[in-house]
């Protein structure tokens, strides 16, 4: 069996201690868990704006405000998001008095929270605009106002509707998450190219972040669905496909 | 979910499959090329762009392959130039893609399991680089600050050491380069980076001001840095040692690194400024290929 054994061998180095008490894998899930942080508050950033800008996007009478929500996503998605992280650390926490003591967690959560925030306002607008425009027209002949028709008539059908693309733009951000490095957080790819350089094990360490990628996304995948079957309404005409 | 990890399980499986080829020189005589790694921007090997690669460990083993070309006998050799980096030089190494590795690869045990190292001919220092107003004199003095240093560099480990040894507290910020690491020092996120000293030494000459830093004497740690052979191939090691041990008996070492630490050195044609160390003076004295855990580490 010293084929095994060699590959049982070949993972020794995860109960190794690295220098200061703490073990491989201790660090490996730490780092994980900094991946999983840095994803779900940017995702918490994401929805949050996305929300409000692709909602605002919408609004006719006010040409300013769809206008300046127009601006918001052209100029979030299309700088890369690598620049942005970037521009966020190194200048903009120059130029602006107080940011420098802000830390860099923060900072890359602002980054690719507002640069996933475009994506998801584009997202929120096709929805919108999907729906039948009689569903507005509608709800403003029944005497609701702007505010209450997209609070209990468009709003609740467009988040059914972008429920796939979101679900995307969630598995995304964990993907993402991964250029946080360049703002030395340590989260897995960081763990895996300063591991890999003190146990000559590359291999293992990117195959098990890899691993823990795959397990990250495919959990949020399996939660959306979930969700999805959960916030199906029967007979929607979005849903008229879906099982019953 | 089950298929991830039978896909998980095949791939870690055949890592398990490590070829063993002929002896290096054999290989080389037949063929008529010799692969040389190189690296694209490290201390001791870079690129000058378009393919061009030079650096100290370059004409090292330059000199290294025009030795063995005349030990073998042959009348033409080509010299094949191999881009690596430091995650994939040692697999490249093991599966004969490079024959000789000349970038700037620490010599330690676990590296060793895998590959064999020519003798030393650089010693690393790891040292500390600091804001020349700045009234840090020593690590101890680095208590409570904030240092940066590289990722996927043995300076990572060394910090950590010296954290628990000294029970010095500071919190640590990790470059994605040294670029990047120098930068957050100039912009003063760091109070230090600690790293080895060729590189500090370089990217302060190439910053805009480099009188406005300075690197501290004290050593953290002293590292063999050497060239990377295949494992188990006797022959070839005893060709490039050879060559090596001639290299210094004659002299040539020596007029290299005077060439590459004390002389203007392209692109930037700026002058490192860095003395031979007395490490570095010991291994050209008593040629060796001990690994890092085989030498005397500063306060032990």
């Amino acid at each position: 069996m010293t084929y095994w054994q060699d590959i049982w061998d070949r993972w020794q180095f995860l109960w190794d201690d690295r220098g200061d008490g703490v073990t491989y894998w201790q660090w490996m899930f730490s780092a994980w868990g900094y991946t999983v942080a840095v994803a779900a508050v940017s995702l918490v950033v994401a929805l949050a704006i996305g929300c409000l800008v692709g909602t605002l996007r919408t609004v006719s009478q006010h040409r300013v405000v769809s206008a300046l929500a127009t601006g918001w996503v052209e100029l979030f998605r299309n700088i890369p998001v690598l620049v942005q992280l970037f521009l966020w650390f190194f200048v903009i926490s120059e130029i602006v008095p107080g940011m420098r003591g802000v830390p860099s967690f923060v900072l890359a959560c602002c980054a690719l929270g507002f640069f996933t925030s475009a994506r998801i306002a584009e997202q929120v607008r096709a929805g919108i605009q999907a729906l039948p425009r009689g569903q507005r027209q509608a709800a403003l002949a029944m005497g609701f106002t702007q505010l209450q028709a997209y609070r209990y008539v468009i709003l609740p059908q467009t988040f059914r509707i972008i429920i796939p693309p979101l679900t995307s733009e969630a598995m995304n951000i964990v993907k993402n998450s991964s250029v946080a490095f360049a703002v030395s957080i340590p989260e897995l790819i960081s763990f895996a190219m300063q591991t890999q350089e003190e146990t000559s094990r590359g291999i293992e360490v990117y195959l098990a972040a890899t691993v823990l990628y795959i397990i990250t996304a495919l959990a949020i995948s399996w939660f959306m669905s979930i969700l999805e079957k959960r916030a199906r309404v029967p007979g929607l005409s979005s849903q008229g496909q879906g099982a019953h | 979910m089950r298929k991830v990890l039978i896909a998980a399980t095949i791939a870690f499986a055949a890592m398990g499959a490590a070829a063993q080829a002929d002896g290096t020189l054999d290989k080389i005589k037949s063929s008529g090329i010799i692969t040389q790694g190189v690296r694209e921007s490290s201390g001791l090997a870079y690129t000058l762009g378009n393919g061009v690669y030079t650096g100290y460990h370059y004409d090292v083993c330059q000199n290294i392959i025009a030795d063995i070309k005349k030990k073998l006998g042959v009348e033409k050799l080509d010299i094949r130039y191999q881009p690596v980096t430091s995650q994939n030089r040692v697999p490249l190494v093991q599966n004969g893609t490079v024959d000789l590795e000349c970038g700037s690869t620490t010599n330690n045990k676990a590296r060793g399991r895998d590959v064999d190292f020519a003798t030393t001919v650089y010693i690393e220092e790891i040292k500390i680089a600091v804001k020349a107003n700045s009234n840090i004199g020593k690590l101890e003095d680095l208590n409570g600050k904030t240092i940066a240093t590289t990722t996927g560099t043995t300076s990572v480990q060394t910090l950590r050491k010296n954290k628990r040894g000294k029970d010095l507290k500071f919190s640590e910020v990790f470059g994605k380069d040294h670029a990047d690491s120098f930068l957050l020092l100039q912009s003063g996120r760091a109070d230090a980076f600690v790293m080895d000293a060729s590189i500090l030494a370089a990217n302060i000459a190439r910053a805009q001001n480099p009188k406005d830093y300075k690197i501290l004497p004290e050593v953290l740690a002293v590292e063999p840095i050497a060239i990377m052979i295949r494992k188990n191939d006797p022959e070839f090691k005893k060709a490039v040692d050879e060559s090596i041990a001639a290299q210094i008996k004659t002299g040539t070492i020596a007029k290299l690194y005077d060439k590459w630490f004390m002389q203007p050195i392209p692109p930037n044609n700026v002058t490192l400024n860095m003395p031979a160390s007395d490490a570095t003076k010991e291994a050209w004295a008593n040629p060796n290929d001990k690994p890092t855990e085989d030498y005397k580490q500063p306060g032990e």
